[in-house]
């Protein structure tokens, strides 16, 4: 049995991982992973907390289920934004877009 | 409800009817039909209010109506007309109908200029029949806003810079005097914003409870409302703002929205604040006797014809407020007299100025020469105008300025006597940049032989400045009529203020 | 006599119709709106002049007289125009002498400038303007002496400078036109504002705007209530015996201003540019004459309330009529010979009013004989200075031009205009029979009686008007003919509209002197303009002292004998040598001692350029710039800070979770 204390790790280091992503990285592509590994760590906060601390319930996968599917939704739109952008501006770089600024 | 709120309903429903319309035809029936009305229902109160009158000649406010609106703070939508009001409203309609004339050929975007045009008509017509002080202030802020955006779009020159220093400006102004405005509520504790109440709460005593916060309010309004009013040194908005407005604008704004100033002076601040305005009064009046001067002069070496105007403005707006501080009946009326007299020339004025700059593109004074010959009716009818503002018996000016003149000389003192005499001063210096300014566009030779190919006003123009020059002309001849009614609004108001005499003070 | 309203309103109709109905029949060119507005301007004008000689008429002869042998003060219509609290601006009619006598001499001056006009301005552009003018003139001249109130007087003041502004402008597309008109209305303006000031001062202390009348006062119905000034019930009494003077004297300013009187006189040679018959009416017989009547109009109040005040008129009437008799010497513009007659004239008026003194009793009248002398020679004046105008008009029809060097021999071409010229230039100098004469030595009279310095002064500035108006006309119509422009554009005499008015008034000026100067000699009291205006009403029967008679006389005739020497021949050699013996003194006079340098000076470089620039610098550099500074500040403020709200999000989150982190650890260390 895998201590609770590795999976925390496990989500911690992807969430701290993805924190640090999406504070340094240019590409708004690169950004939209970084929010992704965080969610996708809280997700497994969700799954890990569920099947340790209360294995009779399913309220936890049931979010982590939500979470993934807005997360997907969530892309889906980012990434049409971004394409639409690059279309516009022949760049994804964060820098970049001062277009719409005062 | 009462007839009154059709001042402010017409504008809405022109609003709509604006909103509605299809083409540029409709939107002119539209002006034309709303402006007509408001014309006729301004002329009708005139001799309703002079029949109700001769009926009641106790109570200060005529046509009262009351509409509770927000409970919480005791504001409420209060109308009422007294003589001063009638003779603003029929100003206001004036300038509108002829207004619409003026601006009959502008383009682009006629619809929305109109839609803008009327929506500050509304706050003009709204202001002046409000007796409380909130909804006055909620139609002066009305009647602000849409200048910006009339100057901003459909102006010249430097349109941006003008509008947003014309708009800061007047907003600074209108802070101040909210702050005055809550202050007369709070300080008086009446528990009412009505102005007519207020004034009458407790019986005439000193309705403050403090004294040193009345002067501060008084201050705080005098100024607000001055800032509107052009008063030294609050009045370089006026110059930038005129000169880069469109031309019904520039007669909306000098005509009507300057005198807003005027009005809430005398109406709200010398009113409500008679102590204050006896105490603090001097100060203003120094502030505005250098108007009266400091405009005239500066009009002597302008070259632009808009800033010319709008310094002269600053002279005659200065006068206006010079004899509303004189404190006294007679100077009373000739400062409304003049409100009236400098709204119908100074619109007259600038519609002339605006047909000029339409055909020439030009309004450099040098530029210009020998119009005479070119477009004769605008000249003659500059000159008139240029006859009217340098105070021309029979036209208006005269009356207005002898009026403020003998009133201010009644005053005994050293320092009213000095003023009015330095006041006197401008009425050369008047003549000085009229004729300068005469001689130099209008007579001569014509250089430019471009100019030379122009024609003369349209018939929608000289409709317009026909009917202007006839009510300059109306109000030199028979001035009788307008000062009796005049004399009935400023009577009770002057009543109040000589009544805190003994707070009285001047300089020597 | 309620009639006499018409005398105003008729004028007051044909401007406006004149000026605003647009007579041409197209396709007809510009005839018919000429013969319209003329005939429409001269017809009405002809009723006006009709209507004064009846009102005249009925004044003098039917109008029965007070006890005390006044004529009585008819007030026939007057109505509140303009309420002021206490006080009120009235408008309405006054009948008295000297608003009647007045009434004669504007109605027939401009009747005849009327006349003359249509062939004098024939042809011009814009003759319909001209007629129309003439009409507001005439209106506001009129309104100006009938005046019941100093208020009317002052309104209708202003309105005869702005016609007076608008016919010296006629010709708009000149330059010195355009420059004569505003300075003329600038200058006038300036005086006009102590007027003003003096007006107000008089209404507030004596709580009335009313004049003061030696005689009593009727009016058409009870209904109209005219109450004449009286000082004595003043607002404060006391004050008021201090500051009439003081009110007198600002009024004087502003009468000085339209009279031209010295330093105030640099716009009325410029006002020469208008049209000749505008000159002959405005600058010459009636409007300029306003101060006069003014000073003469308040004059009970002078008189009584101001005597010693009076002197301040003297002195510079005296001055002034000196001043311009030497500038007129000087002149070759036949026109500016003339406008500084006037001047000078209008100078020896201003005087007569102000050597009188403050009589008793029988002596009043004696004492105060140069009140009626002023009126007379106003009277004599307007007349003969008008028919000078008007022949100067022919002479400038003729060879185009105003320079005397363009002209000299006119009297083979010009026969009527000659001896018109002739005999008005015998009157102005004061010869026996002519109308100047008898009114001219009744004020040199009243100033030997005020003092013989005063006395010999006047005499002196007679002497010199004779010789410069004979320097007029012995170079003009003798002297050294320009045969070269003669020949190269024959000269002609002028038609009958214009001949005829100036046989009219050099039948009045023969007429009235001829009556007067045997009345004088012969005491014949019905020929005595004493009879009608004297200062407290009662008649007064004119006698010439002998003595002053003779003094005056021999002056005047030694003075043409000097001109006639000095100028009548083809070649004039005592005249270049004058010049070239005090070529400075002669500069010096035809610069006219160079006044308008100075006002230039004081307008341009004090005016405008140390006041008006610097205000305009102020307005823009000081008071606009510390707006425009607030602004300013806030834009930087904002600018500085803008870069917090930088829109980019990652920044955001670093201070979201900077946060975090910062309220974890506060937490963790408290908790």
């Amino acid at each position: 049995m895998i201590s609770i204390e590795l999976l925390l790790l496990v989500s911690a280091v992807m969430l701290f991982a993805g924190i640090y992503g999406f504070l340094t990285r240019k590409s708004t592509l690169a950004i939209l992973l970084s929010i992704e590994l965080m969610l996708n760590s809280a997700d497994i906060n969700f799954a890990v907390f569920n099947r340790m601390v209360y294995p009779n319930g399913h309220e936890g996968v049931f979010f982590a289920i939500f979470a993934i599917a807005i997360a997907a939704a969530e892309s889906a739109i980012a990434i049409a934004i971004m394409i639409n952008i690059y279309r516009q501006l022949k760049s994804i770089s964060a820098d970049k877009l001062t277009k719409m600024k005062w | 409800m009462n007839f009154l709120s059709i001042f402010v309903l017409i504008p809405l429903l022109m609003l709509l009817g604006l909103w509605v319309a299809r083409n540029l035809n409709q939107v002119r029936g539209v002006m034309v039909a709303g402006s007509t009305a408001l014309l006729a229902l301004a002329v009708y109160l005139v001799f309703a209010f002079l029949e109700a009158r001769e009926a009641d000649k106790v109570s200060e406010m005529l046509f009262t109506a009351s509409f509770n609106w927000f409970p919480a703070l005791n504001i409420k939508y209060s109308v009422g007309v007294d003589g001063i009001s009638v003779a603003m409203l029929l100003l206001s309609a004036i300038i509108v109908f002829t207004g619409t004339f003026a601006s009959w050929q502008l383009k682009p975007l006629t619809k929305e200029y109109f839609l803008w045009f009327t929506l500050l008509s509304m706050g003009v017509f709204g202001f002046f029949i409000s007796v409380d002080l909130f909804a006055m202030f909620m139609f002066y802020e009305i009647a602000l806003i849409p200048m910006y955006l009339l100057i901003g779009i459909w102006g010249s020159g430097k349109k941006e810079y003008s509008a947003m220093k014309l708009t800061l400006m007047l907003m600074g102004g209108s802070a101040f005097l909210m702050c005055g405005i809550f202050g007369i509520y709070y300080g008086t504790g009446a528990a009412t914003m009505n102005i007519v109440d207020i004034a009458n709460h407790a019986n005439g005593a000193v309705p403050f409870s403090n004294h040193s916060l009345e002067n501060l309010w008084f201050v705080f309004t005098f100024t607000g409302f001055g800032v509107l009013g052009a008063m030294f040194p609050f009045h370089t908005w006026s110059p930038d703002g005129h000169a880069s407005a469109p031309t019904a604008v520039s007669m909306l704004h000098a005509g009507v929205l300057m005198k807003l100033g005027g009005y809430g002076c005398f109406r709200i601040a010398m009113y409500l604040m008679p102590e204050a305005a006896n105490e603090l009064g001097w100060i203003f009046l120094c502030l505005t006797g250098i108007s009266v001067v400091y405009g005239a002069f500066s009009a002597c070496v302008q070259t632009d014809l808009k800033y010319i105007n709008a310094y002269s403005s600053v002279s005659h707006c200065g006068l206006v407020l010079f004899a509303i501080l004189m404190m006294n009946q007679v100077a009373a009326t000739g400062a409304i007299l003049q409100m009236l007299s400098h709204g119908l020339m100074t619109a007259l004025f600038f519609a002339l100025i605006g047909m000029i700059y339409g055909r020439t593109h030009t309004r450099d004074v040098r530029e210009l020469s020998g119009l005479m010959k070119i477009m004769p009716f605008l000249a003659v009818c500059y000159v008139i105008a240029g006859l009217a503002n340098l105070g021309l018996p029979g036209l208006s000016g005269f009356v207005a300025e002898m009026t403020i003149f003998v009133g201010s000389f009644s005053n005994v003192g050293n320092f009213y006597t000095m003023w009015t005499i330095i006041a006197c001063t401008s009425i050369v210096i008047t003549a000085v940049y009229i004729l300068r300014l005469v001689g130099k566009i209008l007579y001569g030779v014509c250089e430019n032989e471009h100019h030379k190919l122009l024609t003369d006003a349209t018939w929608d123009e000289r409709f317009s400045v026909v009917c202007l020059i006839l009510c300059v002309a109306g109000l030199g001849l028979t001035p009788w009529w307008m000062s009796d009614l005049i004399g009935t609004g400023t009577q009770p108001i002057i009543d109040v203020i000589n009544s805190a005499k003994e707070f009285l003070y001047v300089p020597f | 006599m309620s009639y006499t309203l018409f005398i105003l309103l008729l004028p007051l109709i044909s401007f406006l119709v004149i000026g605003v109905v647009d007579m041409d029949i197209p396709k007809t060119g510009k005839v018919w709106s000429h013969k319209a507005a003329g005939l429409i301007g001269t017809a009405s004008l002809g009723i006006v002049t009709i209507l004064s000689y009846y009102t005249a008429f009925e004044y003098f002869f039917c109008t029965p007289r007070l006890a005390d042998g006044t004529l009585p003060t008819l007030v026939p219509f007057n109505a509140t125009w303009l309420p002021l609290g206490n006080l009120h601006f009235d408008l309405g009619i006054l009948l008295d002498p000297i608003s009647v006598m007045m009434l004669i001499v504007i109605s027939t001056v401009s009747l005849m400038v009327h006349i003359y006009s249509f062939g004098y301005m024939h042809g011009e552009t814009g003759f319909q303007r001209y007629y129309a003018y003439l009409s507001l003139f005439t209106m506001s001249m009129l309104g100006l002496v009938l005046a019941t109130n100093i208020f009317q007087m002052y309104l209708f003041w202003e309105l005869v400078g702005v016609s007076s502004y608008l016919l010296i402008g006629f010709y708009y597309t000149t330059a010195p036109a355009i420059a004569a008109s505003k300075k003329a209305f600038i200058v006038t303006r300036f005086a006009d504002m102590f007027f003003l000031v003096g007006i107000l001062i008089f209404g507030y202390y004596t709580q009335s705007f009313n004049f003061s009348f030696a005689g009593t006062v009727e009016y058409a119905d009870g209904a109209t209530h005219f109450i004449a000034c009286n000082p004595e019930t003043a607002l404060i009494k006391n004050a008021a015996m201090t500051v009439l003077p003081i009110s007198l004297v600002l009024m004087f300013i502003g009468g000085a201003g339209k009279s031209a009187m010295f330093p105030l006189h640099i716009w009325l040679p410029d006002a020469m540019e208008g049209p000749t018959p505008v000159s002959a009416l405005i600058h010459a017989a009636t409007m300029v004459v306003a101060g006069v009547f003014q000073i003469a109009r308040m004059f009970p109040i002078w008189i009584d309330y101001a005597p010693q005040s009076l002197s301040i008129v003297v002195v510079v009437g005296a001055f002034t009529a000196f001043y311009a008799a030497a500038v007129a010497c000087a002149q070759s513009d036949i026109k500016r010979v003339l406008a500084f007659s006037t001047i000078s004239q209008i100078a020896f008026m201003m005087v007569a009013l102000g050597v009188c003194l403050p009589g008793h009793g029988e002596h009043a009248n004696h004492a105060s004989l140069g009140y009626m002398a002023s009126m007379f020679h106003l009277f004599t004046h307007a007349m003969f200075k008008a028919c000078l105008f008007l022949g100067a008009g022919c002479l400038i029809h003729a060879v185009h031009s105003n320079e005397m060097s363009m002209m000299g021999g006119m009297r083979k071409y010009m026969p009527i205009t000659h001896w018109t010229f002739l005999i008005s230039c015998l009157a102005i100098a004061g010869i026996p029979f002519f109308s100047g004469f008898s009114s001219k030595d009744e004020i040199i009279s009243a100033c030997f009686q005020y003092s013989p310095i005063c006395g010999w002064w006047m005499t002196g500035v007679a002497a010199m008007t004779a010789f410069y108006m004979f320097r007029l006309y012995y170079g003009i119509f003798w002297g050294t003919e320009n045969k070269e422009h003669h020949e190269h554009h024959t000269p002609h005499e002028a038609p009958w509209t214009m001949t005829l008015p100036l046989v009219v008034l050099s039948v009045i000026t023969v007429g009235v002197g001829i009556f007067t100067t045997l009345g004088g000699f012969l005491n014949w009291d019905w020929a005595s303009f004493g009879s009608i205006v004297t200062a407290t009403g009662t008649q007064y029967t004119i006698h010439f002292d002998a003595k002053i008679a003779a003094t005056s006389t021999i002056i005047a005739l030694i003075s043409i004998g000097l001109a006639t020497w000095i100028f009548k021949g083809e070649k004039q050699p005592i005249a270049d040598k004058m010049y070239a013996a005090a070529p400075r003194l002669h500069r010096w006079a035809y610069k006219r001692f160079y006044m308008d340098e100075v006002y230039q000076f004081i307008t341009h470089k004090i005016i405008f350029a140390r006041i008006s620039k610097p205000i305009a610098w102020f307005d823009r550099h000081v008071i606009d710039a510390t707006f425009d500074l607030m602004a300013w500040c806030t834009h930087k403020t904002s600018n500085l800070i803008k870069g917090v709200q930088s829109g980019n999000v990652q920044k955001y989150a670093l201070w979201f979770f900077g946060g975090i982190i910062v309220l974890f650890l506060i937490m963790y260390f408290t908790c």
